[in-house]
């Protein structure tokens, strides 16, 4: 079938002796079609059956907007303190040796592994007012579970491990001569770091920003259950969905998905072009 | 360390100045420090405090909540959902990479970037585009409600909602891995005769085995613990259409904290294994898997 | 001292850097690491402005002498003195060291005018400048290593050669006291090698830097070097002139590595050498009777007619090499193969017999006359070479 396609001149696919790309590419095209391609463009085609003033009355819904507001603020926040502790965490683990180092790291990827629901009602339970952290905090007139602060400490447990595992790896590959060639030049440390080590770091940080960012955003077992879910205070996109889809009220839901998914792939395209940049400017990028 | 330097002969007290590429033993005593509690307080405690929950009622109580019928339907739902999703998408995974690493072709990137697609969707999100497909209100609703066919708020909804979720998993950790080798092997062993099967079985998947366990065992723990997506199509049916983490939600909503954690417990102790296996994998056969981690 | 290239180089670099140029003295320097011996009782004087190659093969510390010099290393044991003043006691940002990496370790995130201020930009208090000030120096430094133009590149935008260019640079911003070099052209191609080589040497002449470059090609060490340090398993074998190392190496380790080298064994009986049991015509000298290594290069041999005195062989094996043959001869008993050179026209056969005799020579210990603790290659136990000819005539040294 694909042969097929090889008209003289412009060719699909470099000719190759080895079989079977009809059949892997055809499958997998199919199958990414009716996964992933038609379902979310059914999305898309519901949302622009809307017409362009219904969909901009329930998108500029102050309880849209407040939902919308929480879910990117939050995530926000939450990526600005992942990429501080996640490369924390990431040089702590490349440079120092401490005992059990190994499982940290392995501990590390829990966020990824540990099922979102689960996270959600552990964290409520230490973060709630008579929970192990809440219980410390509360003197202090700090209330975490059932507020923003709630949710965004839900998104720093989702969003930690794509700091880390960014940022890792492209540390792990600082050439150490660099350093000592700083050292040579007169550079203190704080001065080496600052300027030679993590200026060479920035695209992964950022990668990893974006990366931290984009899954808090879209963010839902982990947090509902913290949130508190009072509408216009900590109430999140995700769940404003799922609540209109309750409704039966699909318009609105499909309205609030397509401007989180536009978003979203917007972020995508986002983090390709600081790759692409990073790649043609320095030589690197990740 | 320091200490333990000989003077020289000439009595420098001082001992020498410390590596020029690391920091003071304070300050790298204090980073470390901060690390480790920031990764014990948001990682740690979480992970403790379900299994301590869990138990917080006695033994008894925790095996009764895990024996219980709905618990136990929730359990053989999550099980199935599993083993039919991640074989799918293990297969998916096995002919992507086949088709993206060893040929050119163009709008290969392009490719690549739908295929990770799922990743960037919200969980909702990707239960709310079956319901939009399927539901009543949808061009397909009446004619599969008409034809008896029930997608949603049943099984076959859940399955496609986790298909969704875990759809890029294994092809994420095999083409880049796959890409890396080469086509080199494949055509040494088609020109000594094999054919394409033998050359797969044969040459191409003993080279990508372990990280084809690996993309397997992240696809397996997240169809097993997504919630969600799968929430949005479950309809939330006890004893039918609910899933582990949904039966979590439920007990946690009905203050039934023990039964919730235990529950829950489960899903950690597979995140925990999980997470064993994928270290034991990497401490072994790091070479093997490549540079790429599984989201 | 100045070349006729050097006029094109800025007076006031070259002024300034003659100032700070430093004497460099390294006394019984001993390094271990996990306790093996990467230097052992190492100690090297080197005057100021002077050009020093370390050379030795892979392994033998060179490598670890440099960053003990540019503080990046402490040594386990002995001290480096500085124009006098003990080192040890200064961190590696206070030596005021140029370092040029192998790797060149530029700064891939800044351009090449920022790589080479860098050094300048990171100063504090008194010694702080002026970013127009920097950028200044930067641009003249550029203009010294010839890459006028490129302020603005990248360094993956660069060749091998521009970088190492930007990497020397970078290294004489701060106007070092010393400039330490590690295998400088190691990664660049044949050609590069030897441009650059010439052209490092008239930035010395005309900078006059105390420099200490590493290398594991001789070619490059005695082409460039004031004087050349051969290092073998962490000791240094011998010190000298280019000339030095090569007509009197002092341990059958440097005969054999700089340069080509043939050895036999031999003994020394009667104040004479003889191979098994033929004289060669060449005196002992002082000597001791008994087993002993003849080194010869292949290349000093005077073939001879009859064999009154001498080694004979037969022709192994024979290949051109440019405008001579080299011949392996198969000699005694034993057939112990040695190499020497015949004009190209030499009418050598295999199976032939050829007799020659060393004209420049010199005696080693065997190993099994060493002393049972010494380690095989001290046994030049016999103070240094015991005894070195010229032609028939007598001892050099």
């Amino acid at each position: 079938m694909a042969t097929a396609l090889a008209h003289a001149g412009w060719r699909f696919r470099r000719p190759s002796v080895i079989p079977g790309f009809g059949l892997t590419f055809g499958f997998s095209i199919a199958y990414l079609s009716l996964i992933v391609l038609i379902p979310l463009a059914g999305v898309v085609w519901r949302s622009a059956s809307l017409g362009w003033p219904e969909f901009w009355r329930i998108a500029s819904d102050p309880r849209t907007l407040g939902a919308l507001k929480m879910s990117f603020g939050g995530a926000l926040a939450a990526a600005l303190v992942n990429i501080v502790f996640g490369t924390l965490v990431a040089w702590v683990l490349v440079r120092y040796r401490f005992p059990g180092k190994r499982i940290v790291d392995a501990m590390v990827d829990l966020p990824f592994a540990l099922p979102t629901a689960v996270a959600g009602i552990a964290l409520t339970t230490l973060y709630a007012p008579n929970g192990w952290i809440g219980g410390l905090l509360a003197p202090l007139g700090i209330k975490v579970a059932y507020t923003p602060l709630g949710i965004i400490v839900a998104m720093v447990f989702i969003g930690l491990p794509f700091v880390v595992r960014t940022v890792q790896p492209v540390m792990e590959e600082i050439d150490r001569e660099v350093e000592e060639a700083a050292a040579t030049l007169g550079a203190r440390r704080a001065q080496t770091v600052r300027r030679v080590i993590l200026p060479g770091l920035a695209p992964a940080i950022l990668t990893g920003f974006a990366l931290a960012f984009a899954r808090a955003v879209g963010e839902y077992g982990s947090v509902i259950f913290i949130a508190g879910n009072i509408p216009y205070v900590s109430e999140i996109a995700p769940l404003l969905i799922v609540i209109r889809l309750e409704e039966y009220n699909y318009a609105a839901a499909t309205a609030i998905a397509t401007v989180m998914l536009a978003i979203s792939f917007a972020m995508l395209f986002v983090i390709n072009l600081i790759q692409a940049w990073s790649r043609r400017r320095y030589g690197y990028g990740h | 360390m320091v200490i333990d330097q000989p003077f020289s002969a000439a009595g420098a007290q001082t001992p020498p100045p410390r590596s020029a590429v690391t920091e003071g033993r304070a300050t790298r005593v204090a980073l470390t420090v901060i690390a480790l509690l920031f990764l014990a307080v948001f990682l740690v405690l979480p992970l403790v405090i379900v299994f301590l929950q869990a138990f917080a009622n006695g033994v008894g109580a925790y095996f009764a909540a895990l024996t219980e019928p709905d618990a136990v339907a929730a359990i053989q739902l999550t099980l199935l959902v599993a083993a039919i999703a991640v074989p799918l998408n293990l297969a998916f995974g096995v002919a992507a990479a086949w088709a993206v690493a060893k040929f050119e072709f163009k709008g290969k990137a392009f490719l690549t970037t739908l295929i990770d697609l799922p990743f960037s969707v919200s969980p909702v999100i990707s239960g709310l585009v079956y319901v939009l497909l399927f539901g009543s209100q949808s061009l397909l609703g009446p004619w599969l409600a008409a034809h008896g066919v029930q997608i949603l708020f049943a099984v076959p909804g859940i399955v496609l909602a986790t298909i969704f979720v875990t759809f890029p998993f294994v092809a994420r950790e095999l083409i880049p891995l796959m890409e890396e080798q080469g086509t080199a092997d494949e055509e040494a062993a088609l020109s000594l005769g094999a054919s394409g099967w033998q050359t797969f079985l044969r040459v191409t998947l003993p080279n990508v085995k372990w990280g084809l366990l690996y993309g397997v065992l992240l696809c397996n723990a997240r169809a097993m613990g997504e919630f969600g997506a799968v929430s949005v199509v479950s309809g939330h049916i006890r004893g039918l259409t609910n899933t582990m983490p949904l039966q979590v939600e439920i007990l946690y909503n009905e203050y039934n904290f023990a039964g919730a954690f235990a529950v829950a417990s489960l899903l950690a102790l597979l995140a925990l294994v999980t997470l064993i296996i994928k270290t034991i994998l990497e401490f072994r056969y790091g070479d093997a898997l490549s540079g790429s981690t599984g989201h | 001292m100045i070349r006729k290239s050097g006029c094109r180089f800025s007076e006031k670099i070259m002024l300034k850097q003659r100032d700070r140029a430093m004497d460099l003295s390294i006394r019984n320097v001993r390094k271990e690491f996990d306790r093996f011996a990467a230097l052992d009782d190492v100690s090297l004087d080197i005057r100021s402005g002077e050009l020093i190659a370390l050379l030795g093969p892979s392994g033998s510390g060179k490598t670890t002498l440099l960053r003990l010099i540019a503080g990046l290393d402490h040594p386990t044991g002995g001290q480096i003195f500085f124009g006098g003043e003990d080192a040890s006691v200064k961190t590696v940002q206070e030596r005021n060291i140029g370092f040029v990496f192998q790797s060149y370790a530029l700064f891939r995130h800044m351009n090449v005018l920022d790589n080479i201020g860098f050094g300048l930009s990171v100063r504090r208090g008194a010694d702080r400048m002026a970013k127009a000030e920097i950028a200044r120096r930067a641009t003249e430094l550029l203009d010294l290593v010839q890459l006028s133009g490129l302020e603005r590149r990248y360094p993956h935008q660069l060749s091998g050669g521009q970088r190492q260019r930007v990497a020397l640079a970078r290294a004489m911003a701060i106007e070092p006291s010393v400039l330490l070099l590690d295998e400088p052209f190691g990664a660049l191609d044949a050609k590069v090698r030897r441009d650059l080589r010439s052209w490092l040497r008239e930035i010395h002449d005309a900078t006059g830097h105390t420099t200490v470059f590493v290398t594991h090609d001789q070619d490059e060490a005695l082409e460039l070097a004031d004087r050349v340090v051969v290092m073998n398993e962490g000791r240094i074998e011998q010190i000298g002139t280019a000339d030095d190392v090569y007509d009197t190496p002092n341990s059958p380790f440097v005969f054999g590595f700089i340069g080509e080298s043939s050895s036999l064994p031999i003994h020394v009986e009667a104040g004479q050498l003889w191979f098994e049991d033929r004289p060669l015509g060449l005196p002992a000298g002082d000597a001791p009777d008994g087993k002993a290594l003849l080194y010869f290069r292949p290349q000093e041999v005077k073939l001879l007619d009859g064999c009154g005195g001498c080694i004979a062989g037969t022709v192994a094996a024979g290949r051109r090499v440019a405008g001579t043959r080299r011949l392996e001869l198969e000699v005694g008993g034993h057939r112990e193969r040695v190499e020497i050179e015949v004009p190209a026209s030499h009418p050598a056969a295999a199976r032939s017999r050829i007799a020659f005799r060393p004209e420049k020579w010199r005696l080693f210990g065997t190993p099994g006359e060493a002393a049972p603790s010494e380690k095989v290659r001290r046994i030049s136990g016999w103070p240094a070479a015991v005894q070195a000819g010229e032609g028939s005539s007598a001892a050099r040294r």
